[in-house]
């Protein structure tokens, strides 16, 4: 079954009659959400009413498109935000893990390493019903010792930070040490024999061959963080990621409006990941 | 008797490349055959084309006299061990040379039996539960050539089994191959750009370059008896120059190299001025102190070493010689020429037979 | 360890052991505290495993832990039959520029958010939808025809959720399978079947587990398509979690769930590394 060896061509075809259609399956629900963005009519379904940018640019009642809707365009701006704080955070806490495990030997390592790979096997949502009942006892408890409410401890975009950054800090952990695995030890080790101190060596070689591995962490860290939704479902407060908003809209009944921004975020997370390769492909 | 194998007119083309070119041979029962040629020659599709993976464009395989054109791989008569062994990391020892039998349906006794006696056979009884990666690598070796000799296939193909193995086990490899080959009794065709691996092991060598076979012979055919320029250079080393001939009577031909040097030469027949090439071994000059000892040889110099290569048994010398031109001299090693030195003084000589010519197109 | 590097140990453990016992360590531990108790009346709380009786003996949240459970083990599998012909056609049949393609096309849904794409099947599916549509305009239906609802549809946004994270992993374990391994198992008289059980599986184990343990978690963990495609009387276990949380307030309830969703996952998990032989560090990591 490799191309090596002869196969009838009835089975050939078969298999790859079967792997276009694996892909059709795959591209079918992005297909129509996209070209439902342009439906000139209330329901993001048959009938076709004809084409319009409306959902796009529209500023009139009842078509008003996505860069005229405040809710929508906040929650994309608070989306951006949370996912800024969760890409910095989680990358730059990935690198130092990253050093860690590669570094040094210590008691505890295997057990840490472990730990480290836990969140990636715990449900999302348990992740956040976890923070959620943690950061509230925290809360009581401050209220309780110095009669101090604190409102970040409360369902918010600190929570939504930190339960996002919490699963996704394993992930760019993986990233980052898959690429310092294959770093050459002997070029940090030259860099000291001609003079450098340790810091330097490292800022000046290591970290310049990590960058790829940790622009790309960044990027998918966000991207991540801009999708969530499970986490953060139990950790919001009253300012609303994209996804829940678009959730509590779909909820209430849909119009091509989500369509729309559904396709701006395809295509804006197409060419993140497109940028990624571009760059990394580059020597 | 029908040939083993046989191959007639064997075509295979890439797209615009022709990898295998009108290529025809075939190899006696139990014998030893080898495909010798450089990397990107077109011995490895052959061996594939053999083996069932890939298609001829043209031509015909047949196996004890039947065309295996039409056989998939998995039901062709032969067997194939691997550049890199291919032995299957996921099973022990004797799965892996149980596993064509299984394919057969054979009982699982008889299995069991059948893979001690081939353990016993390589040498390596007791190792059948072992895992692959605990071999080393003449072992794996071993069990690779033997999880193909339990199906008693009627051609074993040999890709550049030993490429992967350091110099010194390869030299043994050879010597063991050989053996097993020979109480196997099966017909081995073992492809490789090692010539000395080719040389040693093999009934029959053909040459191979640019998708042709420039010559099947013996190993001492081609070291002796080059066909054409190319197996002159690939096999064993050699002193080479470019001339025109100038004189040719009954296969000696006199001729005058490009710096001038008068030379006496065998070759086939080659008219009269027409430009030539000549190969001389470093192994059939003759060195000696005084011209005198040479006199018997038909083509004498004199030169001065200009530098000693040691290099134990296979030690030469480097003479120039009075137009400046530098060859390539094996030195005797029965001591009369231990003390040689650089700057010395040296007469060498070759008869004209050990120089072949070749007529340069 | 000479000084300089000590500390510089001691900075890189620290924000590794903050993470982990700031935001998942303590925040289970206290997850299991709040579970293990029992509200006597406003403020006051009692120790008791009255939370784990309640979820153990209501038939309603026993039949959606067994039903949640055995969906996700039923959508893990259809995802492996699914993906692997596709797999290995990526990594041993596709060549070159035509291999690097089919994998991006493979890659780019999974960019897109879970929502969009649950969005996209309900327009498919509903109703008024497109499949719909097309039933009725080639005859085959005479009226609108709801596919949304039912457990069938909910099976095929998890899968389709969680179609890359099988994919991915059994195309790396398939591509580094060498193309002689294969070619020698045929060689020796092996067919396609006996070379796809012997040989190609074996090798792909590594892939199919750590793929079948994410997409399991993935389905077991999943809020949006069970809600948004599944039937209205058919619950998932994380829903019900939703509901303890949100809707009723009943906290000591919700974490009792949300630990027997974590027993849960980690069985399986570890069922599934014990059957296999393997670590969570070299399945994972």
């Amino acid at each position: 079954m490799i191309p090596s060896i002869p196969q009838s061509r009835s089975f050939r075809l078969a298999y790859g009659g079967y792997v276009l259609l694996f892909f059709v399956y795959l591209a079918l629900p992005l297909t129509v959400v996209a070209v439902f963005a342009f439906n000139d009519s209330q329901f993001p379904s048959l009938p076709w009413e004809g084409f319009t940018w409306n959902w796009f640019f529209g500023s009139e009642r009842p078509q008003i498109g996505v860069f005229h809707e405040r809710g929508i365009l906040r929650a994309v701006g608070t989306s951006a935000f949370v996912a800024l704080c969760v890409a910095v955070l989680s990358v730059a806490v990935g690198t130092s893990n990253a050093f860690l495990f590669n570094r040094y030997e210590f008691r505890g390592k295997g057990l840490l390493y472990v730990l480290m790979l836990l969140p990636l096997v715990i449900p999302g949502i348990v992740l956040g019903i976890s923070i959620l009942v943690f950061s509230s006892t925290l809360a009581n408890g401050l209220w309780d010792l110095a009669q101090m409410d604190i409102q970040a401890l409360r369902p918010g975009l600190l929570l939504v930070v930190l339960g996002q950054f919490s699963f996704i800090t394993t992930i760019a952990t993986l990233v980052i040490s898959a690429r310092l695995q294959k770093f050459d030890r002997t070029l940090e080790e030259a860099a000291l024999n001609l003079g450098a101190d340790r810091l330097t060596a490292v800022r000046t070689i290591t970290l310049p061959f990590l960058a790829p591995a940790m622009i790309g962490a960044v990027v998918v860290a966000f991207l991540m963080s801009f999708e969530n939704f499970n986490t953060t479902l139990m950790l919001v407060g009253s300012d609303a990621p994209l996804t829940i908003a678009m959730f509590d809209r779909l909820k209430e009944g849909s119009t091509p409006l989500l369509n729309a921004v559904s396709l701006l975020l395809m295509l804006g997370s197409s060419l993140l990941a497109l940028l990624v390769i571009l760059f990394q492909r580059k020597p | 008797m029908t040939p083993d194998l046989e191959c007639a007119d064997l075509v295979k083309q890439f797209g615009e490349t022709t990898a295998v070119d009108n290529v025809s041979f075939s190899v006696p029962p139990g014998s030893f055959f080898s495909i010798l040629g450089p990397s990107g020659c077109g011995k490895t599709t052959i061996m594939r084309m053999i083996a069932g993976f890939l298609d001829p464009t043209s031509g015909d395989i047949r196996i004890k006299g039947g065309s295996v054109l039409d056989t998939p791989p998995n039901k062709r008569p032969v067997n194939m061990v691997f550049q890199h062994l291919a032995l299957f990391p996921m099973m022990t020892i004797a799965e892996n040379i149980g596993y064509g039998l299984r394919r057969r349906g054979m009982a699982k006794p008889d299995i069991a039996r059948k893979v001690d006696e081939a353990l016993d056979r390589i040498g390596l009884p007791g190792i059948g539960t072992r895992k692959v990666d605990e071999l080393s690598g003449g072992q794996k070796q071993r069990v690779a050539i033997a999880r193909c000799m339990v199906l008693e296939p009627d051609v074993l193909l040999l890709d550049e089994p030993l490429g992967a193995l350091d110099l010194k086990l390869r030299e043994h490899m050879k010597v063991e191959l050989k053996a097993l080959q020979a109480a196997f009794d099966t017909t081995f065709v073992y492809i490789t750009h090692d010539q000395s691996e080719a040389l040693v092991m093999s009934d029959q060598v053909a040459v191979m370059n640019d998708g042709r076979f420039e010559q099947i012979g013996t190993g001492q055919d081609l070291y002796y008896r080059p066909d054409t320029p190319f197996v002159a250079g690939f096999i064993g080393d050699s002193n080479r120059w470019k001339g025109r001939i100038e004189r040719s009577e009954a296969g000696t031909v006199q001729l005058r190299t490009d710096t001038g040097l008068a030379m006496r030469a065998s070759g086939a027949d080659l008219a009269e001025g027409t430009a030539a090439e000549i190969y001389v071994r470093p192994e059939a000059i003759r060195i000696a102190a005084t011209a005198e000892a040479l006199s018997t040889f038909d083509n004498q110099l004199k030169g001065t070493v200009t530098s000693l290569l040691f290099n134990g048994a296979a030690s030469r010398v480097l003479v120039q010689d009075d137009v400046g031109e530098t060859l390539e001299v094996t030195l005797p090693q029965s001591g009369e020429f231990a003390s040689l030195q650089r700057g010395d003084t040296v007469h060498i000589g070759w008869g004209a037979t050990q120089a072949t010519c070749f007529g340069a197109g | 360890m000479r000084s300089q590097s000590r500390i510089a140990f001691y900075l890189l453990l620290t924000p590794l052991v903050l993470w982990l016992g700031l935001l998942i360590i303590i925040p289970h531990i206290d997850m299991l505290l709040i579970s293990l108790r029992e509200r006597i009346s406003f403020g006051v709380y009692e120790t008791s495993l009255t939370q784990y009786e309640k979820a153990l003996t209501e038939p309603l949240y026993l039949r959606t832990f067994a039903r949640t459970a055995v969906m996700s083990v039923l959508a893990t599998a259809i995802t492996l039959l699914i993906a692997f012909p596709v797999a290995y056609y990526i990594a041993k049949m596709a060549k070159g520029r035509l291999q690097q393609v089919l994998f991006m096309l493979c890659l780019i849904p999974f960019y897109v958010s879970e929502l969009v794409r649950t969005f996209g099947w309900m327009i498919l599916l509903r109703e008024t939808g497109i499949i719909s549509n097309l039933l009725q305009w080639t005859g085959l239906a005479d009226q609108p025809v709801e596919l949304l609802y039912t457990d069938a549809t909910m099976m095929v946004g998890l899968v389709y959720t969680s179609m890359l994270f099988m994919v991915v992993p059994l195309v790396t374990t398939l591509e580094s399978l060498d193309d002689s391994v294969v070619e020698a198992g045929y060689d020796l008289g092996g067919n396609g079947l006996s070379v796809l059980r012997e040989i190609i599986i074996p090798h792909a184990m590594p892939g199919i587990v750590s793929g079948c343990i994410v997409v399991f978690m993935l389905s077991l963990g999943n809020y949006l398509t069970p809600t948004m495609l599944g039937g209205k009387d058919s619950l998932w276990f994380t829903e019900m979690i939703y509901n303890q949380f949100i809707v009723r307030s009943n906290w000591e309830l919700g974490a009792a769930f949300g630990f027997m969703l974590l027993l849960l996952s980690s069985v399986i998990v570890w069922g599934m590394l014990r059957l296999t032989g393997r670590t969570l560090k070299e399945t994972m990591g």
